[in-house]
């Protein structure tokens, strides 16, 4: 199934071409969680901190259906 | 150390001993117990019995890593309750250095118009702080940018400036206090609340500090100091969001727009919409990539203050690589640009310029401008007509009037009905319908709307210092009240708020900040205290408030939020009003 990715702030080194936020589309198994598209665009887990699908967070083991928005943020604070 | 009364009825000062029950205060703690004791609750801000006190944090002055912070607090113009309002500066290192715990501004002179500096200094021979009284004529009705230089001249490279800038003069209810940052521009702000303008009206322009000479901070029990200074500092240096090149100092806290954005959280177009198409351009990303661009090099961000490790502080650049202004904080370009519909970096950076060269508060001219613009007055998007808003306050022209009063007070002037504020202060960059904790905080905080009185966006956003549901109401009286009562004691050690995405995480570096307070002080507080004593100032500013006729029928968020659903979540704001109570109710 064909999803849609964000990475944002130092994540988007880690993926070729995908600048920080810049949307883009990428084909995951039936039955993939959000752990799995991490593990298939390589980001090392210890940087992935907070994972959004639809704008709601949520957690590395839910899982992903056709045309899900998945947003994926290292630490990061500020105010 | 020292309090220090400078009476403005007729320009004398007087040095007193620090009363015992002050003697383990600091910061927020200080001022807040001062007003509490010495400002009458129903006196005018802007009149003779009104104080404006300033004080530096318990550890500022210290090696005590990213400590340099200044409390300044009164009864507000803005929202008529208690205020502290606190900044990083040198400023404040150099008050503590003079063992200053306290510098109380009182009375007014009988001359209207007319503005005096202090300048206070360290009086080798007498072992003690000296004030001298200055005219400040030259100096008023000016660009702050083209002033801070001047007053640089006039008193030296090594000098520390606080003061207010034209809209305090104007007698704005949006007003702050403008401190000098490392590269002496006048750019740190205890902006909210309108204490530029109680600054004004005691005919005060400016106080500046030399501490040549001056003793530095006792320390009681050196080796607890350095054994909290220590676990402190490798906790900043630790944890990802703190240490260098991690995100703040690196991409700055607009690091946070993007992820607002995402969670449905980012106030856009007068707190319509949660999402903003355009925040990518303006994010902390971007702002990185666009300086990387006009300079064709990284750069990472500056301290605001001597001693800080975070160095969150950003710089933007005009396309021909000059300086343009810094800095381009989260809140600031929140409210000129995604609240106003603006996703131009240049027209963000031009009006934080702006709102510091004439002394405004950037998230209350934002919030203003957004009313403003629901209003009719110019369209939400148009980054030049804002620009040429925020010059008409700069000017005092009869709509700078109205849009300098703030937001609940031009939203009157035009008959909106959506105005973000409570008590009279506007919401700064998180959407309390989308964030339902957070709208806690802002209800019932003691200082109107406010996100630093209670952070809750770190567990409910960040996952930071644990991780709920932000759509969730459940729980979030307890988590705000919390925050709120440790945030009350953070801003009295004098550390920046920053330290808290280190500190909630990292237990020993929680420690090291108590240990820190106990090394300078000889007390013998746990992490546990930090809450309590935090709740003890909280009890304070609350009774100031029900004393100046502020009650909990005030806790509460605009009631438009209880009624239109934002998008993308569409949600409510549906916390009852009963779990709003019970925040204070069971403090």
């Amino acid at each position: 199934m064909r999803i849609s990715v964000k990475l944002f702030a130092t994540l988007g080194r880690h993926v070729p071409g995908a600048g920080s936020g810049t949307p883009f589309e990428t084909e995951v198994p039936d039955g993939a969680t959000v752990a799995d598209l991490v593990n298939q665009l390589k980001l090392p887990r210890e940087e992935v901190k907070v994972t959004f699908v639809n704008g709601r967070t949520r957690p590395l083991d839910w899982l992903l259906h056709p045309e899900d928005e998945v947003g994926i943020f290292p630490p990061i604070g500020g105010g | 150390m020292w309090i220090l009364r400078v009476n403005m009825n007729d320009r004398i000062y007087r040095l007193s001993e620090v009363p015992e029950a002050y003697k383990n205060l600091g910061g927020r703690g200080t001022t807040s117990t001062i007003v509490y004791d010495e400002v009458p609750p129903l006196c005018h801000p802007l009149g003779p019995n009104n104080k404006l006190v300033f004080a530096p944090g318990i550890v500022t002055g210290t090696a005590a890593s990213t400590s340099a912070r200044v409390s300044a607090g009164a009864k507000s113009w803005l929202t008529g309750g208690i205020k502290e309002s606190n900044a990083g500066s040198s400023w404040a290192s150099y008050l503590a250095n003079m063992r200053i715990k306290a510098l109380i501004v009182e009375g007014q002179p009988k001359e209207k118009g007319k503005y005096w500096m202090a300048h206070i200094t360290w009086d080798d021979g007498a072992g003690k702080p000296k004030v001298s009284f200055l005219p400040a004529d030259p100096y008023t009705g000016k660009d702050l940018y083209e002033v801070f230089p001047k007053v640089y001249e006039q008193f030296g490279a090594r000098a520390a400036i606080a003061g207010c800038g034209v809209a305090g003069e104007y007698g704005y209810g949006n007003s702050g206090i403008a401190y000098n940052d490392l590269g002496k521009r006048p750019s740190r702000y205890s902006g909210r609340g309108g204490l530029g303008t109680v600054m004004a009206s005691k005919g005060l322009k400016f106080i500046v500090l030399e501490s040549k000479g001056a003793p530095g901070v006792a320390i009681a029990n050196k080796e607890v100091f350095d054994r909290g200074a220590k676990k402190l500092t490798e906790a900043l240096r630790e944890h990802a969001i703190t240490k260098p090149k991690g995100g703040l100092n690196t991409y700055g806290t607009a690091v946070l727009i993007n992820i607002m954005n995402e969670a449905g959280g980012l106030p856009t177009r007068n707190f319509s919409s949660g999402r903003f198409e355009g925040a990518a351009k303006i994010a902390g990303e971007a702002i990185f990539e666009g300086v990387k661009n006009r300079l064709g090099k990284e750069v990472y961000n500056h301290a605001c203050s001597p001693g800080c490790i975070i160095q969150c502080s950003n710089t933007w650049y005009k396309p021909d690589g000059t300086e343009h202004t810094s800095c381009v904080e989260y809140e600031s370009d929140w409210a000129l640009g995604a609240n106003c519909g603006i996703d131009s970096l240049d027209d963000v950076a031009e009006m934080v310029r702006l709102c510091n060269a004439y002394g405004l508060d950037t998230i209350e001219a934002g919030t203003t401008l957004a009313v403003a613009m629901e209003a009719g007055v110019i369209p939400f998007g148009d980054g030049k007509k804002a620009i040429g808003l925020v010059q008409e306050m700069g000017k005092g022209t009869p709509l700078g009037r109205i849009l300098g009063g703030g937001t609940e007070f031009t939203g009157r002037a035009f008959g909106v009905t959506r105005v973000p504020t409570v008590k009279r202060q506007s919401m700064p960059a998180y959407e309390p319908r989308a964030v339902k904790g957070i709208g806690i905080t802002y209800a019932t905080s003691t200082m109107g709307a406010d996100h630093t009185a209670g952070y809750t966006i770190g567990p409910e956003i960040l996952g930071v210092g644990g991780k709920v549901d932000p759509l969730s109401p459940e729980g979030k009286a307890a988590l705000s009240r919390g925050f709120q009562a440790t945030t009350a004691f953070i801003d009295s050690t004098g550390h920046c708020l920053f330290i808290a995405f280190a500190i909630l995480d990292i237990p020993s570096g929680f420690e090291g900040m108590m240990e820190e307070c106990n090394g300078v002080l000889g007390t013998n507080w746990a992490s546990e205290d930090a809450a309590k004593i935090g709740g003890e100032i909280l009890r304070k500013e609350r009774a100031f408030n029900e004393a100046a006729g502020i009650g909990k029928a005030e806790d509460r968020v605009p009631e438009f939020m209880k009624f239109e659903p934002l998008p993308p979540h569409n949600q409510v704001y549906d916390v009852p009003d009963k779990v709003l109570d019970s925040v204070y109710g069971e403090l």
